[in-house]
């Protein structure tokens, strides 16, 4: 098989060529290795590439596979993970440089899932430091550019993991999405992104930026290759308290169910935040699910239009008391100073990008004496009355259609100076993650410039299954 | 006693937060060993070292002990919630600790002090502990030390922190309290409740108002306080201080002390500027914590038989000191003293018996059977065995594995052997004192305690006061039987 049809294998077609070998795994790896050579370096989506120890790995389970031994789901799928999510003894920095240097002494949960399943690990992707950013602009290494087009951004905060996917340097890959950090660049990048229901993927070795809302989730091609992904890492992990204590997802098996007799929402309160392509695309979409069988019809949820200034009070919040621990006395950088308490402040100083440095700021604001009420209090209300929203929208529709971002991919450097213009970013995702239900950007098409624009299904919790049997529809139907 | 600041027309208002490491075998969110004296940073793990990507997991074992203190103070056992308390410093992995704020697991109760006097707890809560610092060099202070060691062993050990109300109101009352919770927290297992070891670790809240007002004034946190008697002698140095303040026109202001032991005097740790705001939000990590009802009235009736309350009342009214009562309820000796309680024996012997002997065999022998103590306590109890012979049989009991009946030759206590002595000695007593003996058969009761001491002082501890009785009765009812079966006096002819 050629290095390009190679490429263009799902990961259930790589999984089954090396586990009935008529692939190898080493064969597969060797073309996305190929193809991240040339384009890599214009595109900076990996902080740390380990191709060697990918080879030895794929080597390993080729030997395996001889032996009759079975590696698993995932064998021989080369895949990457978002900095963020901690690696044995491989360096992990979230993009700080208060990490640079760190190694950790464990697997993230999901880690082990993705090895256990017979991955072969390329490398961690580039992101936002500490997942705190749209663009990817935040990285404390560096940019990574739009593989589409590289004057542009990826999105973020799982930017390398998404252009990584895009230009196809890696099968599939893991990010984290605390506000849409998984959806938002898979829209920009053209690939699927799927943000499982909060506790349905374990948190444990996910470098926290907010707790209550962070959550692991598969990047890649096409939504059946997310969708094994999503039922190797998930399932309750009894690291993680917040792990709900239910089995993996079951989400492949139902892909081609389709959409017929489907009630489908179109969120009308989120299309109106988009540009008038994005918006038309979302219209498109709806059309398509209606010709193949679903009722379309709008849905109101004006709660979501407070979500956004909810999540900029309660995502601070909690990152600024987990990123409490980067000071400097325990691992990563250290700069000295003649006090303890000197240390801390100019590890802290030093050590945090701006963006970093503001929403702790933010956050710390938004919980002291005298402010916690009409800030963190009063978020968390908005949080539970945008519950109420949802629960009176699913009442109404199966799944609800909404866009993914507000616009196509931005340029470099064209949000960077304005914060509450790239938190906007956000607008359209931050809902699911404050209610903690699940979402996914599929692609449809592309806008005048020859940039991608994605779709967002966002379903009930536990529903993934209906909400990526959604996605794979549009998914056929969407124009190329 | 009266206190300095009574002389001064001052009374003493002291509350107690009680910091009590909870005996686990593993840390309150993690896998780690709950073990005291390990080589520094060795019960470690990402989780109890705030790795980043780590997360806590509660230990179910931590709130199980939590919800038996609760029942044991009588408080209500709620559902509650992790907080994260949030502020720098190096002893603290996170930078934050897990604690409970304002939804602790357990509102409310008392403790109620043998004087009678109840103390109400406001709240007792979860959290975990912090690493120890070590400093060296710069007379051992943080920010004068050439060097600082961190040692996280004891980061995440399960703290319940239980808090009184200012309802302590002398230094002796305090110390009573405190011993009081502490058996209680024993009596239940939730701590080993050393202070020297740092097990159990108290800080006081004190002030002081015009004696017979009941306002609360500027009240002074006290903290290094690592045995009773600094706890004692801090609150008295302390207390004297705020009535120097009052006396010259000025007024304490609230911040936390620290007490020095040797200078005996106490000096500000934090200053009010910086007085820290801790920025309490609900942990996100880790669930709302409920409470099982069924667990709840499991726990009531499982600590009530342990409480020191309880044991104290199973003793009655027996006639010995608080002390000797205190060490025949603890927890050591309790298994003694309650199986001789369930045979029935009285409890004034077995309380000075358990205190006495029991104690000492205990503390340095080892443990014993209880029902063998119970044995011989019996044979006290019944009069067959002289005090002596008691002490002796105890102590055979404990060394040797034969049955406590064969082992009562070995003290004398033979009790055939007994009665031949008494009996002969009896004999002996009736030719020597027949005036006495008469009198005694003929009913006079003053006459007895004469005959039994004879009896008892010639046979040289050999026969116990009961036995003599005992015997000296039976060869009256021998001499008046033979009397009635005898020829009769005089007679009709
Ligand atoms: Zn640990």
């Amino acid at each position: 098989m050629t290095p390009e049809a190679l490429l263009e294998l799902g990961v259930r077609e790589v999984a089954e060529g090396v586990r009935s070998r008529t692939l190898r795994a080493r064969e597969v790896l060797e073309a996305y290795v190929a193809q991240l050579e040339i384009e890599e370096p214009d595109v900076h989506s990996f902080l740390a590439l380990d191709v060697d120890g990918a080879r030895a790995r794929a080597d390993e389970l080729d030997r395996r596979v001889s032996r009759g031994e079975d590696p698993g789901p995932l064998c021989g799928v080369p895949v990457a993970v978002k900095d963020n999510i901690v690696t044995r003894g491989f360096a992990t920095t979230a993009g700080s440089r208060i990490l640079e240097g760190w190694r950790p002494p464990y697997d993230a949960t999901v880690v082990e899932r993705l090895l256990g399943a017979g991955a072969v690990l390329v490398g961690k992707t580039n992101l936002d430091e500490f997942a705190m950013g749209s663009s990817t602009e935040h990285s404390a290494f560096g940019p990574t550019r739009n593989p589409h087009d590289l004057d542009r951004v990826p999105g973020g905060s799982s930017g390398g993991s998404a252009a990584a996917v895009a230009a196809r340097f890696v099968a599939a890959a893991l990010g984290s999405d605390t506000g849409g950090s998984i959806r938002q660049p898979a829209a920009l990048c053209g690939v699927v992104g799927v943000k499982p229901t909060y506790g349905s993927v374990s948190r444990y070795g996910l470098i926290a930026f907010a707790s209550s809302l962070d959550q692991i989730g598969p990047l890649a091609a096409t939504v059946e290759d997310a969708a094994v992904l999503l039922e190797v890492v998930s399932g309750h992990d009894p690291r993680d308290a917040t792990s709900a204590t239910r089995p993996a997802l079951a989400v492949c098996a139902t892909l081609d169910d389709g959409v017929r007799g489907l009630r489908v929402g179109v969120v009308r309160d989120l299309v109106a935040m988009a540009t008038p392509e994005v918006a038309s695309a979302v219209d498109e979409a709806a059309r398509e699910l209606e010709r193949r069988g679903a009722h379309v019809r709008e849905v109101a949820v004006p709660e979501v239009r407070a979500a956004l200034a909810a999540y900029y009070v309660i995502a601070p919040a909690e990152a600024s008391s987990n990123l409490a621990r980067f000071d400097g006395v325990r691992y990563g950088l250290r700069v000295g100073a003649p006090t303890t308490e000197a240390l801390m402040v100019a590890t802290r100083s030093q050590g945090f990008g701006e963006e970093v440095k503001r929403r702790i700021m933010l956050g710390t604001y938004a919980l002291s004496a005298g402010y916690r009420s009409a800030l963190y209090v009063q978020a968390q209300r908005v949080r539970t009355w945008l519950g109420r929203g949802f629960a009176r929208a699913w009442a109404e529709a199966d799944v609800l259609l909404a866009p993914t971002s507000p616009s196509s991919a931005f340029r470099l450097g064209e949000r960077s100076h304005d914060p509450v213009a790239m938190y906007r970013s956000d607008v359209c995702t931050v809902p699911s993650n404050l209610v903690g239900e699940p979402a996914v950007s599929v692609p449809w098409g592309f806008d005048r410039e020859r940039l991608p624009i994605g779709v967002q299904v966002l379903a009930p919790a536990w529903q993934e299954a209906r909400m990526l049997a959604v996605a794979a529809a549009l998914e056929q139907g969407a124009p190329r | 006693m009266s206190w300095p600041w009574r002389e001064r027309g001052y009374e003493l208002v002291v509350g107690l937060e009680v910091h009590a490491e909870l005996r686990t075998r593993t840390k309150l969110f993690c896998g780690c060993a709950n073990a005291f004296g390990a080589a520094p940073n060795t019960n470690v793990c990402p989780v109890c070292l705030g790795l980043p990507g780590s997360l806590p997991v509660l230990n179910a074992r931590a709130v199980e002990i939590a919800i038996d203190v609760g029942a044991a103070l009588g408080a209500r056992v709620q559902s509650s919630q992790f907080h994260r308390k949030n502020y720098f410093y190096p002893d603290v992995p996170k930078n934050y600790q897990i604690s409970q704020y304002d939804v602790p697991i357990c509102a409310g109760g008392a403790v109620v002090l043998e004087s009678g006097r109840t103390i109400r707890i406001e709240r007792a809560h979860l959290e975990e502990d912090t690493g120890k610092l070590v400093h060296v060099g710069g007379g051992g202070r943080i920010d004068s030390a050439a060097s600082t060691f961190i040692d996280y062993n004891r980061a995440g050990v399960p703290l319940l922190e239980i808090v009184s109300a200012p309802d302590l109101r002398d230094p002796d009352e305090v110390r009573a309290y405190v011993s009081e919770l502490r058996a209680v927290l024993v009596a239940v297992g939730a701590t080993d409740g050393r202070m020297e070891e740092g097990s159990l670790r108290v800080d006081a809240n004190v002030s002081v108002r015009p004696y017979g007002s009941s306002e609360l004034r500027t009240r002074v946190e006290l903290k290094n306080l690592n045995s009773l008697r600094s706890l004692h002698r801090a609150i008295v140095a302390e207390a004297m201080r705020h009535v120097a303040l009052y006396e010259a026109g000025e007024a304490p202001v609230q911040q936390t002390r620290h007490w020095d032991e040797e200078r005996g005097s106490t000096a500000a740790l934090r200053d009010k500027e910086e007085a820290e705001d801790y920025r309490y939000f609900p942990e996100p990590d880790l669930a709302p914590l409920a409470i099982d009802p069924a667990a709840l009235e499991a726990a009531r009736a499982r600590v009530q038989p342990l409480l020191p309350s309880t044991r104290r009342a199973r003793l009655g009214d027996a006639a010995v000191s608080t002390d000797v009562r205190d060490t025949a309820i603890s927890d050591v000796l309790w298994p003694y003293t309650r199986a001789a309680l369930d045979a029935g024996l009285p409890p004034t012997l077995i309380a000075r018996r358990v205190a006495n002997e029991v104690a000492q065999l205990v503390g340095t022998v080892g443990s014993c059977e209880p029902e063998r103590v119970v044995a011989v306590l019996r044979l006290e109890a019944e009069g067959a065995l002289v005090p002596q012979q008691v002490r002796e049989l105890l102590r055979e009991v404990w060394l040797r594995p034969a049955p406590v009946e064969s082992l009562i030759a070995a003290v004398g206590g033979d009790r055939s052997a007994a009665q031949e002595t008494a009996a002969a000695i009896a004999e002996r007593l009736v030719e020597e004192y027949p005036t006495e003996w008469q009198r005694f058969v003929d009913g006079d009761t003053k006459v007895a305690g004469f005959l039994v001491g004879q009896l008892v002082r010639r046979a040289a501890g050999s026969v116990p006061g009961q036995l003599a009785r005992a015997t000296l009765d039976a060869l009256r009812a021998s001499e008046l039987s033979s009397r009635e079966d005898g020829p009769p006096r005089g007679g009709d002819g």
